[in-house]
């Protein structure tokens, strides 16, 4: 009887968060349709010519958007790819470590990076990059030839992975080292009576004991395949190097806004949207059945 | 034989340590190259001494920032930002939280809103119908501009159901026996005994208020609005890249360049999260394992 009473109070506490949420994330949802418009900001959405399908024709008929879409997936891929084995690789490492002092501050210094912007850390690494930064200087020094790190289409992609790989491997490794420490000591025990190896205990007992989070995290980046990563790539970027790191993110924001072409980027936005929004129900669909994973 | 095997086990071990010694101090040394360049002698950053120790240690770059009208601007719209909108977030995160942690036998709605905002997190109309929408608000070169869009945070708030799903069942029961209401139950019992989880959740929006950057790019259209990662991103980052665009320009800025003072510039850029990283470090872990494992 009592719930019943409680009900409104219920909807009461929601009530400020919806408003704020249908404001400023369920009306934005409904300004998608203006990817189907030849949308002007003094018209407004009402009196916008509509075109139909005109914005995603010209998309696809675009020459960037192979490049764009190459490069995001690109990307996206290698950065899947690098932050699941060196996080794991460094986790299954770090658990060796049995002087848990060091553990702990090894930990501590190694996740630091994550919390910190994109603006900050590009901020750095573009001095340090630099023509006359101190990885130039260093190259010098052993009488190689400067390297124009951040202006080379050759190199760019590898330096987007690398750095984001060196800001986020601690981070990333939290989960592997809680599912290492998950495992079963007794099956070590075990296994060292038996006369196992060191490998032979990582074969056996420790990949065994972390597979079900490689798979989860495996299955669940799939629906990230489309994420670049906006902040680092805006940040690192500029024109010399569109070619190999422009992503669906960055183009629609110069395009977008920049060039306030603004029913063609919320074409290309929307795409992105919905084969994302597919891929993300897709694998948490592949989660739950693999790794019994529920997000609630 | 034993003596042979301990030795190539020590021998290991020491590699290990010396491995893991490697690794951290990697994952620091650009930050320590930036605080050592901001403390160094101009002349001697722009010739490239500096590598992890100041040269010429002075704090010039610091005292000219401090003189600087449009950074110290720029730091207090950050501050405001982080403590306005660390408020909503914490607000907003509690209130939908403890609704939406009951079970729906004793809220009939739950699974609709739980919908609604899963949808929301999963699905977004993207930047440039915000873009629009708040330009038809007139919040442009407001602080709202920075801290209603990202009011809700779902994530957090998810994290926080799971955490108030985790409380005993028998502690609600109690409370509605002695004829507690859910307002009482939320302030006087579930928020005092989620400490941790609060503390977590709260934590992560004022790093990310204070990280963000691109929201202060589109949606401030004077200087004076910018929060200060913006600032630092148009100042710092966008002309350094500009620098680095052409080699005319290269050669242009070479003498021009402030690396000291774009350096102090970072590393007040990341002071605060230096600062409250420690207290971060205590509570997220356990914050995140309590919040996500569920049985």
């Amino acid at each position: 009887m009592k719930h019943k009473m409680f009900q409104k109070h219920y909807h009461l506490m929601l009530l400020p968060g919806m408003i704020l949420l249908l404001i400023f994330s369920i009306i934005p949802m409904v300004g998608i349709v203006l990817a189907f418009q030849d949308f002007k900001m003094g018209l407004g959405i009402t009196k916008s010519p509509w075109v139909g399908f005109d914005n995603f024709k010209y998309m696809f008929e675009m020459k960037d958007s192979k490049t764009i879409f190459f490069n995001t997936i690109n990307i996206a891929f290698w950065k899947i790819i690098a932050n699941s084995l060196v996080p794991l690789t460094f986790a299954i490492l770090l658990n060796e470590v049995r002087k848990f002092a060091f553990k702990r501050w090894v930990q501590t210094i190694v996740y630091l990076p994550h919390f910190l912007s994109w603006v900050i850390l590009s901020g750095i690494i573009i001095d340090l990059l630099s023509l006359d930064g101190v990885v130039n200087n260093a190259l010098q020094a052993f009488g190689m030839e400067p390297i124009m790190f951040l202006g080379s289409n050759s190199l760019f992609p590898w330096i987007i992975v690398s750095s984001d790989v060196w800001k986020e491997f601690g981070f990333n490794a939290i989960i592997y080292l809680a599912a290492l420490t998950g495992i079963n000591m007794t099956l070590y025990e075990a296994a060292e009576i038996d006369g196992a190896t060191w490998l032979q205990k990582l074969r056996y007992v420790t990949l065994p004991g972390i597979a079900p989070t490689i798979v989860l995290l495996g299955t669940l980046s799939i629906g990230n395949i489309l994420n670049a990563g906006f902040d680092q790539i805006f940040n690192l970027y500029n024109p010399l190097v569109y070619e190999s790191g422009d992503i669906i993110d960055t183009y629609v924001y110069r395009v977008g806004i920049v060039q306030a072409q603004f029913g063609l980027a919320t074409a290309v936005g929307l795409m992105k949207s919905v084969i994302g929004l597919i891929l993300i129900v897709i694998s948490y669909r592949l989660a739950a059945r693999f790794a019994n994973y529920r997000i609630f | 034989m034993v003596q042979n095997k301990s030795m190539t086990a020590r021998i290991a071990m020491g590699s290990l340590y010396v491995l893991m010694s490697v690794i951290a101090f990697l994952s620091l040394a650009p930050i320590i190259y930036t605080v050592a360049v901001s403390f160094s002698d101009k002349a001697a950053a722009a010739a490239g001494k500096v590598t992890l120790w100041p040269v010429g240690f002075n704090t010039a770059a610091y005292s000219t920032i401090l003189s600087d009208e449009n950074f110290l601007n720029a730091f207090f719209v950050s501050v405001k930002r982080v403590l306005l909108g660390g408020l909503i977030n914490f607000l907003m995160t509690v209130l939908m939280a403890y609704p939406l942690s009951r079970q729906v036998s004793e809220f009939r709605f739950r699974d609709y809103y739980m919908w609604t905002i899963i949808v929301t997190m999963l699905f977004s109309g993207g930047i440039i119908p915000l873009y629009i929408l708040m330009k038809y608000l007139g919040l442009f070169d407001t602080i709202w501009a920075l801290v209603l869009p990202t009011a809700v945070p779902v994530f957090n708030v998810i994290l926080l159901i799971n955490f108030f799903r985790s409380l005993p069942k028998e502690l609600s029961e109690a409370g509605h026996i002695d004829g507690a209401g859910p307002w009482y139950m939320l302030v006087k019992i579930f928020i005092p005994l989620s400490a941790p989880a609060l503390a977590t959740v709260t934590l992560f929006s004022i790093v990310t208020h204070w990280n963000s950057f691109f929201d202060g790019l589109i949606f401030m259209r004077s200087m004076e609005n910018y929060p200060l990662q913006t600032y630092i991103q148009q100042f710092v980052v966008q002309t350094n890249m500009q620098n680095i665009s052409s080699q005319e320009r290269i050669e242009m800025f070479k003498n021009l360049s402030n690396q000291t003072l774009n350096a102090a510039k970072i590393v007040i850029g990341m002071l605060p999260i230096l600062v409250i990283y420690p207290f971060l470090q205590r509570f997220f872990i356990q914050g995140i394992m309590l919040g996500s494992v569920k049985e």
